[in-house]
């Protein structure tokens, strides 16, 4: 009874707050503050927090004084900071180009009909799909100098005479972690650009061969240009998150052999968090920024411009 | 369309296909045959005479046992399970809304607001985690699941939000003005006409942001400290390596199992997910 009579009642007279919210932008404002007071609380306070401390000279259990560049200068001079600077181009640069080769392949081998398609597509996914610390130490164990299942298939199959020491080496360990990110990061592009691929009509490609074209002319004329925006949006986000990594490099090797397989995110934790210098620590992550920030900026006008074009 | 002589499609489809499904299945296959090997045959050098990669004769629940009543791998698996999935509902709830309002609401800086959006998409987490864990101790969230639960979704949302635009602005409007035609008020419209509509859309946010909070490591490592509070990822890394020691047949153990909520997750739902993939990298 009582529930009939209030249900009715606020159909006749919607409360002023309900008629507020016929307006769009009231609406609006109602919708989007949940997010902007979680995005503000936890993104851009932290940011503003973040800047500060690389200014200060505060460590844990003590707040420091304001310091101006000095943090910045002192990693200036530090030979390691520059390792894990190039460190990070080197493998952001390296696994792009392979993911993004062997994604391409492996999407153009999905990109056509056969039994079991489905299936294959969803076991494909996998690495990606799975926690990435937890596959890591798979890896991690497929490494092992002593007990590597590697090193065995190798030699026995006759590649190797003696054991690799994979994660003991400086560059064999930054190879390792690199195959570890392009193994997981294959099935990502793979599966994105076979969406893009499914969008482009087979007839192009029909025309092309009539015309004449080998299937190389084919690929490169008719499919690779209209491949390309969702190719760019795809490599946006793993230049991104490759430039930030941390979990791989963690697991493999935490920075080590001595301090050659850092990475930015792995550097700052291994100061900010480990030393407890967090004012230095936070002077390194924000050192990724500018790049980040310059990294994206070129990708997006370049994806404008593809998209206009 | 373009078949060739049957060894062709051999040589140039079957056979590189199949060695990308095997060595993108490898490392999992490791992960199982490890965890179920007596320690006697897993710490043997690999160039020794009877070492036996691919097989086991002696397989053993040892290192199960040792993962559930020696460690606290149980509360781990809860813990990231409650989690994951609330930041999974706090960012939808946030995202479905905020998705709804940037795509179909006119209202000044709509457009700015929506690269703002995409941009925070972009933040990846390492670049904030040091004032982040600061700012988690100041609201004295450290070492409580909370700290994650409110942290998560400033990664989740800007994706769900960006997924949800998408669906939204391919539902057409005259759906919604009908309903408004009718007497429903803008807010009824969306809730009863429009979200309904985008359902898909909603479960394919919903699986990616759940795998991607199972997925987290570097907030949970740097904001949770008592073995009883982490989460599976960060309690596998801490408590199954003693200084130089790993105890690798757990450690696989820990892996396979905390991988299989988020594999059950992803393979009921698979198209969904793989669409909200694709469908949030044509943005």
């Amino acid at each position: 009874m009582t529930v009939t009579a209030l249900g009715t009642a606020r159909v006749r007279r919607p409360s002023v707050r309900l008629r507020r919210l016929e307006d769009e932008r009231w609406l609006a404002l109602a919708l989007l503050s949940p997010t902007a007071v979680l995005l503000g609380l936890f993104i851009a306070y932290p940011f503003a927090e973040g800047v500060l401390l690389s200014l200060s000279s505060a460590k844990v259990g003590d707040p420091g004084v304001f310091v101006g560049l000095k943090n910045f200068a002192k990693l200036a001079d530090d030979n390691i900071f520059w390792t894990a600077v190039w460190n990070t181009f080197w493998y952001t640069g390296v696994t792009t180009v392979f993911k993004l080769g062997l994604g391409l392949w492996l999407a153009m081998l999905l990109n056509r009909h056969f039994r079991g398609k489905a299936l294959v597509r969803a076991f494909i996914l996998l690495p990606f799909i799975i926690p990435t610390v937890l596959s890591t130490f798979a890896w991690k164990w497929m490494f092992d100098p002593t007990f590597s299942v590697i090193n065995w298939s190798l030699f026995h199959l006759g590649f190797i005479k003696a054991r690799i020491n994979w994660l003991g080496d400086p560059t064999l360990a930054m190879t390792s972690i690199m195959i570890v990110n392009i193994w997981r990061g294959v099935p990502f592009f793979a599966i994105s650009l076979l969406a893009g691929l499914q969008t482009i009509s087979p007839e192009l490609n029909e025309a092309a061969a009539i015309d004449g074209a080998r299937p190389w002319a084919r690929f490169w004329y008719v499919t690779w240009p209209l491949l390309l925006p969702v190719t760019m949006v795809v490599m946006l986000f793993s230049v991104i998150q490759t430039f930030a990594d941390f979990q791989l490099v963690y697991v493999m090797t935490g920075g080590g052999p001595a301090n050659a397989t850092h990475l930015f995110a792995t550097y700052a934790y291994q100061i900010g968090i480990v030393s407890g210098l967090l004012s230095e620590g936070a002077a390194v992550s924000l050192a990724m920024f500018p790049f980040l920030f310059i990294i994206v900026v070129v990708q997006l006008l370049y994806i404008r411009r593809v998209e206009t074009r | 369309m373009i078949e060739g002589a049957l060894w062709r499609r051999w040589v140039f489809y079957n056979i590189p296909l199949a060695l990308f499904v095997f060595v993108l299945l490898f490392p999992f296959y490791w992960m199982i045959i490890t965890s179920f090997r007596p320690d006697g045959e897993l710490y043997r050098p690999w160039n020794a005479v009877n070492y036996m990669p691919f097989w086991t004769n002696h397989p053993t629940l040892e290192h199960f046992r040792y993962l559930f009543e020696e460690t606290d791998f149980g509360r781990w698996m809860v813990n990231t399970m409650f989690i994951a999935a609330t930041s999974t509902l706090i960012s939808l709830f946030c995202g479905v809304l905020a998705g709804y309002a940037l795509a179909r609401l006119n209202f000044p800086w709509a457009g700015s607001l929506g690269t703002l959006i995409f941009i925070t998409y972009l933040v990846p987490q390492t670049l904030l985690f040091i004032p982040l864990a600061e700012i988690i101790r100041d609201f004295r969230l450290g070492d409580s699941p909370w700290s994650l639960i409110l942290t998560y979704p400033t990664f989740l949302i800007p994706f769900c939000t960006w997924l949800m635009m998408g669906y939204f602005k391919a539902i057409p409007k005259e759906l919604e003005e009908c309903a408004r035609i009718d007497g429903a008020s803008r807010w009824k419209a969306m809730l009863y006409i429009v979200i309904p509509v985008a359902v898909p859309g909603i479960l394919s946010s919903g699986i990616i942001a759940f795998t991607l909070s199972w997925n987290e490591f570097i907030y949970a490592l740097v904001f949770l400290s008592s073995p009883q509070e982490k989460t599976v990822a960060v309690g596998v890394t801490s408590e199954l390596i003693r200084g130089d020691v790993f105890f690798w047949g757990s450690l696989m153990a820990g892996a396979l199992l905390g991988s299989v909520p988020v594999a059950i997750v992803y393979s009921f739902f698979v198209e969904h997910y793989v669409s909200g993939l694709t469908g949030s990298v044509k943005g």
